[in-house]
């Protein structure tokens, strides 16, 4: 932890001066900025404040400050970004900060993150290839940017970023889950519901057929099994 | 947590001392602010490592398994993490001085008595209790960890014998009573002098047990937990000053409390959006005026401050008045409202005036005008060109603390390399003085530190790429009306106290 606060070696050419003077993340329009290439230098301020943010979502309870702030800083960088370019307003945000909105709102909906996880992970554990899709506005924010505005092209770069919150950040959060209720001889009817579906490779249409009914039974037995379950160990 | 310091007799303290801070109690010791924080005049008066005199003092209690392992496996040379001071707050007197610490411990430590043989130990601190305010707790439903860290202690002005504080950490705020007792009762009947029950066939008379006195002894109870009323984490605690309700605010919501009443709690401030995606500020800090129980403050993440009265209405979403300076359009930078997020707000002790910290400034602000402050202090404006490496490494999110002294004239923050500032409001001097293990002789005089900014760098000066950014004092106390300040260093805690005293 206190390795956040230590000074470190630049790796780049600046090696040289570790802590130079940061003039070329300065506003484009600056004066004092002449012969700064923006564009580039601000795309990787843009590619590091889109990891904090991640990284922030990423905590089980985020801190609301950072990411308010990081947040409205990835605005502020994007919109210098593409200046020229038609942007909505702020109050309806663009691609970029709508990925963020999406997580900002699943991350205050508590209990349908934990259902969101507690789902996800069954799909790890079962083998099931994709979340249930009542679940689709918190999932999959990469879907979301393939609509996204034609002119922020630099969002590309959110793509992959986002695929990897999915599919690898996800499954390194739920390392340390007790998956032995899993393993619960009370799983097997409904898994063996769930299973065909996806697998006998229906895709998106077959998914509408995990409906409200199969959701309710779910946690009932989620439920059911968690209050059988004892609680956590003492390692954390 | 029963804790015994040595013999030590306190029947000549008058605990019945009242009045606010502003009046003297009557204590011999001139009010010395007037002399201000001229350089060279501020000296170590002692360093207390919290945890390494818990773990000696605590060796004989039965506690839990946790704390027996760290005072063997702690090392004097490092700091376990949850020994990392968090909060430094103290009472209205001055006489006590409350840490909570990381690991949800609050320790608390008293003035040395002034005594005609050891006039020179005068204003040193001891350990006087001891206890583990809050435990790490987990929420089941979300499956979150909440940590035990205390993040405020507030201290209730003194009413009886007995000491009242509040201590918080993210999301439940606990009031401790920390009372002394010097008399037990001895002459059971049915039990002997060892707490051992007595058959009582063999008891033949009968006797009436007597109070006789006995070493002092610091018990610490809970006396009110206020908890399941903050979603999110709890920044701010402020003790009203009726005396009888306190405010705790986390970042969306401020609730008010009566003390007597843990059930229930008034929502007074709410500035959740209706949609989570609109969301753009968040509360940082919260006061109540010192003597206007209707009014208090808040600040934001957008470098604002709204003051409330709440006589208006019951829920104070609209502002009496809204503090905010323009932005400096020749300093702006994408980490301009990073840089303005404003991390402590503190009402002055005359209640004319606020002060607010940001990343790289102190501001005073008059009450009556909100357009921009009265006075604005640089506290390490040789980052603002760092601000990026800052952002990288996450320093530029730490939140420092600001305090006033006594009589409003000096105000004092922390800043990186275990540094901090002192600014003069008077004379308009400032001084940089720093809280290390280097500087550690008792009664050694305090060097004013200096950062070299460009070019020649002098003898003593140090430069801003040699600054460790790990060594940061967010936590800082001024004594209420001495020149005594307690300095809060990861794990260390300094009390500097002024030469002249």
């Amino acid at each position: 932890m206190l390795s956040k606060g230590l000074k470190r070696k630049r790796e780049e050419e600046e090696e040289k001066e570790p802590l130079a003077v940061d003039a070329w993340w300065l506003d484009p329009g600056h004066a004092s900025v002449a012969q700064a290439a923006p564009a580039v230098a601000s795309s990787s301020l843009f590619d590091l404040s889109v990891l904090k943010l991640h990284h922030s979502l990423q905590q089980s309870e985020p801190d609301l400050r950072h990411l308010v702030l990081v947040v409205n800083t990835l605005r502020r960088i994007q919109a210098s970004m593409a200046p020229a370019a038609a942007l909505p307003p702020v109050p309806s945000p663009p691609a970029a900060p709508s990925v963020a909105d999406n997580l900002l709102a699943s991350s205050d909906a508590a209990l349908s993150a934990s259902m969101a996880s507690l789902l996800e992970d069954l799909s790890h554990i079962e083998g099931l290839s994709q979340a249930p899709q009542p679940l689709a506005d918190e999932a999959p924010p990469g879907r979301s940017i393939g609509g996204a505005a034609p002119s922020l092209g630099a969002l590309d770069l959110l793509g992959p970023a986002t695929g990897c919150l999915l599919d690898d950040g996800l499954e390194g959060l739920f390392e340390d889950i007790d998956t032995s209720m899993y393993d619960n001889e009370l799983w097997a009817p409904a898994s063996e519901g769930l299973k065909p579906g996806p697998e006998d490779g229906p895709g998106k249409e077959e998914a509408p057929e995990l409906d409200e009914a199969e959701l309710d039974y779910l946690m009932d037995v989620l439920v059911g099994t968690q209050a059988l379950e004892r609680p956590p160990g003492p390692g954390r | 947590m029963v804790l015994q310091p040595s013999e030590r007799h306190y029947r000549d303290w008058d605990h019945r001392r009242l009045g606010p801070w502003c009046s003297p109690t009557g204590s011999p010791a001139p009010l010395s602010c007037e002399t201000g924080c001229g350089e060279g005049s501020w000296i170590l008066v002692c360093r207390l490592l919290v945890p390494t005199q818990v773990s000696l003092l605590s060796m004989e209690e039965d506690i839990d398994t946790r704390k027996i392992n760290n005072s063997f496996l702690r090392d004097h040379s490092y700091a376990t993490e949850a020994d990392i001071i968090s909060t430094v707050e103290f009472n209205h007197t001055g006489e006590l001085l409350a840490t909570g610490d990381k690991g949800g411990r609050v320790v608390i430590f008293q003035r040395e008595q002034e005594s005609k043989n050891q006039v020179h130990r005068r204003g040193e601190y001891n350990v006087y209790s001891t206890f583990q305010s809050h435990e790490p707790e987990f929420d089941y439903l979300k499956s979150l960890e909440i940590e035990e860290k205390i993040n405020k202690i507030r201290w209730l002005p003194q009413q009886n014998a007995a000491y009242f504080l509040l201590s918080t950490n993210d999301k439940t705020v606990k009031l401790w009573k920390v009372s002394e007792r010097d008399k037990r009762p001895e002459g059971y009947n049915l039990k002997d002098e060892e707490g051992r029950l007595r058959d009582p066939a063999t008891i033949t008379t009968l006797r009436v047990p007597v109070l006789r006195p006995m070493d002092l002894m610091v018990e610490a109870t809970p006396r009110r937990v206020f908890a399941n009323a903050h979603t999110y984490h709890i920044n701010s605690i402020s003790v009203n000053s009726d005396y009888e309700t306190y405010m705790s605010a986390d970042d969306l919501r401020i609730n008010l409390w009566n003390f007597e009443i843990t059930n229930q709690s008034f929502n007074i401030v709410d500035i959740k959006p209706a949609n989570m995606e609109e969301l753009t500020e968040v509360i940082t800090a919260a006061e109540f005026h010192p003597h206007h129980c209707n009014t208090f403050v808040y600040s934001s993440s957008k470098g604002t401050i709204r003051l409330c009265d709440m006589r208006a209405s019951a829920l104070c979403d609209r502002h009496t008045k809204f503090f905010e300076e323009p932005e400096d359009p020749s300093n702006r930078s994408f980490f301009s409202e990073i840089i303005s997020s404003i991390s402590d707000v503190k009402f002055s002790h005359s209640g004319r005036y606020i002060m607010t910290r940001d990343y790289l400034t102190v501001k005073v602000w008059d009450l009556n005008m909100e357009n921009r402050p009265i006075e604005t202090y640089q506290v390490h404006d040789y980052l603002r060109s760092k601000l990026c490496s800052l952002y990288e490494n996450d320093c530029i999110f730490d939140k420092f603390e600001c305090v006033w002294n006594g009589s409003d004239s000096v105000i004092m923050t922390g800043s990186y390399n275990n540094f901090f500032r002192m600014f003069d409001r008077n004379t308009k001097r400032d001084v940089t003085l720093e809280a290390s293990r280097e500087n550690s002789k008792p009664r050694a005089i305090l060097k004013p530190r200096k950062v070299c900014v460009g070019g020649k760098r002098r003898k003593d000066e140090i430069s801003v790429d040699s600054l460790d950014f790990s060594k940061k004092i967010l936590h800082t106390a001024w004594h209420p009306s001495e020149n005594i300040i307690a300095v809060a260093a990861t794990n260390n805690l300094y009390i500097f106290q002024d030469k002249v005293n």
